[in-house]
């Protein structure tokens, strides 16, 4: 009897009817998209995009090439060099990232004593060369100072978890 | 002016504007399914589909006809040149060449030949040609495969079909596709033969190779089956021959069991929009079951031919036979 009744519904093509059932429910549902250029999903303010160095208000660099990124860096992405300034205080003279190496586990971020490397809420940033990946000091600090507003808000959200 | 009309060269020249009539429409129809398929797909996976090239991405299939014309045709080492540029035309050809018969409108038919069900059988048949003659002149497997699979399920499927066309012939009394609409004046086919309007038209997916019974592509399996080996515009032929054919089952599903042009509501008039809206409502119900179901299996596939809808066509036929001659109901009888 079971048998029959099992042969009856395929026969009626039951559960196709009833697959096609759903999916037209979800044609005439909201679509999901987001219309990605144009629109884009909210990024959480812990969000590893790319890299930037920061300064103090009154310009000065933060990075004191204290190298714990470098030392941290599990994909050694990092090369840093430094040799005192001549106002005695101790700054990079080469802050190299390549961008291709780096896995983007924010490590750098929380290894940095002063807030100097941080990843930022950018990722749209793919080039047409791998050379244009390789990021040097003058890029990060460029890159610090165009993100800084958003870099400030970021760091200041995430603060009470650090 | 009128003589001019019934000379050789006047029913040429009528005849060319007839078809061209027919087929620039036709064509742009088939370019437009594509991107029709792509946004019902799209809402049903909760997508928006092509939305970006010109308004709502309605340019989208135009950018996408460039883009095939650019491209290089590439055409293997080890292929049969010959066939293998045949191929894609064979298919595209036979698509549009089915069109000839199909009534749009009362007596808008191109050829009213009055065996136009059986041309129409004929050309779906020969469909399969261009399927093997890719398959065998890409020389791959998988294109090999992919059309002896197509082979074995259009042979399967054809049958199961030709007895369904010749359940309705029984009811309309007549091979001419005119006559068939006609003859559904005061009710749908799709009534009484309502099982038979179900397996002719599920017979059609397998017979277009669309899912859920495109084993002949098969992406999953054999990369695209028969046309792995075709680039550019050949692949496109083959792209839009498929759509095409889609086109042409449900212009014969809307002719044979939906009353052609005929309007549904008897206070509405009828015309070649009920058709266009008929065949509109089939193409969705196609794009519809792609989206979801998945591939049958090879044995599940050749078992439902055989085993399910052969018997219950033939029974039903012999039933509808019966019955009307029992009942005295047979046209022209």
């Amino acid at each position: 009897m079971n048998k029959v009744l099992r042969w009856t519904w395929s026969l009626v093509l039951w559960e196709i009817l009833c697959g096609l059932g759903i999916t037209l429910s979800y044609f005439f549902r909201p679509k999901a998209t987001i219309n990605y250029p144009f629109e884009k999903n909210p990024t959480s303010a812990r969000f590893r995009g790319e890299h930037a160095l920061r300064r103090y208000p009154n310009g000065e660099e933060r990075c004191i090439a204290c190298k714990l990124c470098e030392a941290v860096c599990p994909a050694q992405a990092i090369t840093i060099e430094a040799e005192p300034r001549e106002d005695g205080s101790r700054r990079t003279t080469r802050y190299d990232i390549d961008m291709v190496k780096c896995i983007y586990c924010g490590l750098c971020e929380e290894a940095c004593p002063v807030d100097a490397i941080v990843e930022g809420p950018n990722f749209e940033y793919a080039t047409e060369t791998r050379e244009e990946l390789l990021y040097d000091k003058q890029k990060l600090l460029d890159n610090g100072d165009r993100w800084e507003p958003e870099l400030a808000r970021r760091l200041e959200l995430d603060a009470p978890y650090r | 002016m009128s003589l001019f009309w019934d000379t050789n060269l006047g029913i040429l020249i009528l005849t060319v504007l007839k078809t061209l009539a027919l087929v620039v429409p036709l064509l742009i129809g088939v370019a437009y399914l594509t991107f029709f398929e792509r946004k019902v797909m799209g809402a049903i996976q909760l997508r928006k589909g092509p939305n970006v090239v010109g308004p709502f991405g309605l340019w989208q299939p135009f950018a996408d006809a460039l883009k095939m014309l650019m491209k290089e045709t590439i055409i293997p080492t080890g292929a049969d040149k010959i066939l293998f540029v045949l191929a894609p035309m064979i298919t595209f050809g036979l698509a549009i060449i089915a069109w000839a018969v199909i009534p749009v409108n009362n007596g808008w038919g191109i050829a009213n030949i009055n065996v136009g069900i059986l041309y129409l059988f004929a050309i779906s048949s020969l469909g399969v040609y261009g399927v093997i003659v890719a398959g065998w002149a890409s020389n791959s497997k998988y294109a090999f495969l992919g059309a002896l699979r197509s082979a074995a399920q259009m042979v399967s499927y054809e049958v199961s079909m030709g007895f369904v066309i010749v359940t309705v012939l029984i009811l309309a009394g007549s091979l001419n596709l005119n006559a068939i609409v006609l003859a559904q004046k005061h009710f749908w086919f799709a009534v009484p033969l309502f099982p038979l309007f179900v397996i002719f038209f599920i017979s059609g997916l397998a017979e277009t190779n669309r899912a859920p019974f495109d084993l002949a592509e098969g992406e999953s399996e054999i990369v695209a089956g028969f046309f792995v080996e075709y680039s550019a515009m050949s692949f496109a032929l083959f792209f839009l021959g498929e759509y095409a054919n889609m086109i042409m089952i449900s212009g014969m599903t809307t002719v044979l069991f939906l009353g052609g042009w005929l309007s549904p509501l008897p206070f509405l008039p009828s015309g070649v929009f009920w058709f266009l809206l008929k065949v509109l409502i089939c193409l969705f119900v196609f794009v519809w079951v792609r989206a979801t179901l998945p591939r049958y299996r090879y044995d599940q596939l050749m078992a439902l031919g055989w085993k399910v809808f052969l018997p219950i066509s033939l029974v039903y036929l012999v039933a509808v036979a019966g019955v009307m001659e029992y009942a005295g109901w047979l046209p022209n009888a």
